[in-house]
């Protein structure tokens, strides 16, 4: 017994510390992500039965029940939302790249104390409600809004009479959504550009400027490559969780054409089959995480070859 | 080898941030050949006047001239003009090939004809063996030639060498010294080379402008810059003096002085526009004296006793200690290997020197 404490003792003594710290976030992970994964894609091998809760095995029920993934490519109602989930983030993320670049860009280049009031604003939105934030974008949306009348008036005043409308019908819509979503997931996509930007050489620019390119060739063959992991950082942030987004699309989005988010949300409690919406957030993970996994497998090639 | 056409023209130029004067009123003519060096310590804007003529800064006043034509708004990328950085800058997402071949897009040339000249350039800065590797895959040196490889790719008609040889250590820095000399002679590329380190100036350069607070203190070849310094400041910069404070006792063939750290008069080689009775500087290199055990007589003599010593192998630094205290330093060649008379710490001694090796300074 006490040669047992003196061991833990010495263990705690010469690495416990480092070893406690670093084991956190596994144990973290464990407990809220890793188990709970257990559970749904134990339920998504389960059967639905009226009981609660909703799914069980064995008796009369098979144990391995592969019903839902088979359901996932009978039933086009899948298929259709994994594609406008898909497309509506991918919509989302070019358009993040597209706004956030120049942006981060910019951010580089002004002075520091600038620098950081504008990394700020950034950030600032983050401050309010994420939820008020949307309701705020539903209400300029709106057929009725200050913001729909100004556009109508503009479209009416620059078409022909024949396309002339009352309001703009933005309300439940991709458009809708993917508006919403470039504007909350802008910051994901700006910091992570802004950080690898901002470790940039600027003396780079001047070489190549130096060897005869003009500024926007040196953006292209100097700044641009380089910051290709911050893209990618940027992009995953903004693609993951706007594919799997379930918030924006039920309070903005087009009821019909519902994204992946809504269904497994409706799967799980308005039509109580918590299989079948287990198999659909199964099939989401595994379509995330299978391109993330070759990425940072290609990501780690590349590190390794790095000496020093 | 220099010629007689000046290829680099600076006229007046003088270039102020805010209320800080970083160059001022430089004027300077460059030979089409020339190895010409800008020596300083920092903040004497050496670097300043580098990026002018690179086109990264504008002049506040003044102007400067390439191959004759005004330079006066004339963006970096259409000057003929490639600058070495001092961190070398070298495109970190592109092979050594590609570094080197990187100016050449810009070139109306054929896919043969540019990698003939990236493998002609490759083969000058003796890197074929490297071309497929990322500049994080060579060592220092290798990128430095690189960097070197690149800005010559395009035949500039000026290379700018901003402190070409700092980030190398001290053996390797010698090699290259001499390796930027032949690959200079080769193709003939006029070099201005910034550098704070008075040694790679002098070996480096067939001239110097020795630069102080935005201004040319003094401009020559090494050996004028040094045997024939115009300052106090251009005396102390470069190399070492020991300085005493003299007054002009009497004028003509030679100048004598009176010294009163020195007790005594001495004999100097006279300058121009000498008065008497005008304050000057009497400055000695360390090297000039003759240090010897033995009691000497007659003009420039002093004597004094050794307080430090410092032996290097194939020469010994002293310090030798004046009647009244000051200190001079005296530089001696250890000719022999073993030498009975060699001073020794708190040996009696006595410093000779020529009248021509005593330098007067006015200002």
């Amino acid at each position: 017994m006490t040669r047992l404490a003196s061991r833990l003792a010495h263990w705690f003594n010469r690495r416990g510390w480092s070893d406690l710290v670093i084991a956190l976030p596994y144990v973290w992970l464990l407990f809220f992500f890793l188990i709970p994964f257990l559970i749904v894609l134990a339920m998504s091998f389960a059967t639905r039965t009226p009981t609660a809760p909703p799914f069980g095995y064995g008796g009369e029920n098979p144990w391995v029940n592969f019903a839902g993934y088979a359901r996932l490519f009978q039933d086009n109602l899948y298929i259709r939302a994994f594609l406008t989930s898909l497309g509506n983030a991918f919509v989302a993320m070019v358009l993040c790249l597209l706004l956030g670049y120049p942006m981060a860009l910019g951010l580089t280049r002004v002075d520091r104390g600038w620098r950081n009031i504008l990394l700020m604003l950034v950030i600032l939105p983050f401050w309010t409600s994420f939820l008020l934030r949307v309701y705020a974008w539903m209400g300029l949306m709106g057929s009725n809004s200050w913001f729909n009348n100004l556009l109508t008036a503009g479209w009416n005043w620059l078409v022909p009479q024949a396309w002339a409308v009352h309001s703009i019908p933005m309300m439940h819509s991709n458009f809708a959504v993917v508006l919403v979503m470039v504007y909350t997931y802008l910051p994901f996509m700006i910091l992570p550009l802004y950080a690898s930007l901002e470790r940039l050489d600027p003396t780079l620019d001047e070489a190549a400027m130096d060897l005869g390119t003009r500024p926007f060739g040196v953006f292209w063959d100097v700044t641009l490559p380089q910051s290709i992991p911050g893209i990618i950082a940027g992009g995953m942030l903004v693609f993951i969780p706007a594919a799997g987004e379930l918030v924006i699309p039920t309070l903005v989005g087009d009821a019909s054409r519902p994204m992946i988010g809504r269904v497994i949300s409706d799967e799980f409690s308005s039509a109580r089959d918590w299989p079948m919406a287990s198999s659909v957030a199964v099939a989401l993970l595994v379509l995330m995480v299978v391109p993330m996994m070759v990425y940072s497998h290609y990501q780690a090639r590349a590190e390794r070859v790095k000496p020093k | 080898m220099p010629t007689d056409q000046p290829l680099i023209r600076i006229e007046n130029v003088s270039k102020s941030f805010g209320a800080f004067q970083a160059v001022q009123d430089v004027s300077l003519t460059i030979q089409k050949g020339e190895i010409f060096a800008l020596l300083g310590g920092s903040g004497c804007g050496k670097t300043t006047l580098l990026r002018m003529l690179a086109g990264f800064e504008d002049t506040t006043s003044g102007r400067i001239f390439i191959d004759g034509q005004d330079m006066q708004g004339v963006p970096p990328w259409e000057r003929p003009v490639h600058m070495m950085f001092q961190s070398y800058a070298l495109f970190p997402h592109m092979t050594v090939e590609a570094n080197v071949g990187y100016g050449l897009k810009h070139e109306k040339l054929t896919a043969a004809q540019r990698q003939a000249r990236v493998h002609e350039m490759l083969d000058l800065v003796q890197l074929t063996p490297f071309a497929t590797r990322k500049p994080h895959q060579i060592s220092g040196g290798q990128r430095q030639r690189v960097a070197l490889g690149r800005a010559l790719a395009r035949s500039p008609k000026l290379l700018l060498l901003d402190e070409p040889l700092a980030a190398l250590d001290k053996k390797l820095r010698e090699h290259t010294q001499f390796e930027l000399m032949s690959i200079q002679e080769r193709t003939g590329v006029t070099f201005i080379v910034v550098t704070h380190d008075q040694e790679e100036a002098m070996t480096l350069a067939d001239r110097i402008a020795v630069m102080d607070k935005g201004q040319v203190r003094q401009v020559g070849s090494p050996g004028e810059v040094y045997e024939f310094p115009n300052s106090r400041f251009v005396a102390g910069f470069i190399g070492s003096v020991t300085a005493f404070d003299a007054e002009v006792a009497a004028l003509g063939d030679v100048v004598s002085l009176d010294v009163p750290a020195l007790g005594t008069t001495v004999q100097a080689r006279p300058v121009p526009d000498l008065t008497l009775g005008q304050k000057v500087t009497l400055a000695i290199r360390p090297e000039k004296l003759l240090l010897s055990r033995a009691p000497e007589t007659g003009p420039n003599v002093i004597a004094g006793e050794v307080k430090d010593l410092a032996y290097f192998g194939k020469d010994s630094l002293y310090r030798v200690a004046l009647p009244n205290g000051t200190l001079i330093s005296v530089h001696a060649v250890n000719a022999t290997r073993t030498d009975d008379k060699k001073a020794d710490w708190y040996d009696k001694v006595w410093l000779r020197f020529d009248p021509a090796s005593a330098i007067i300074l006015t200002t």
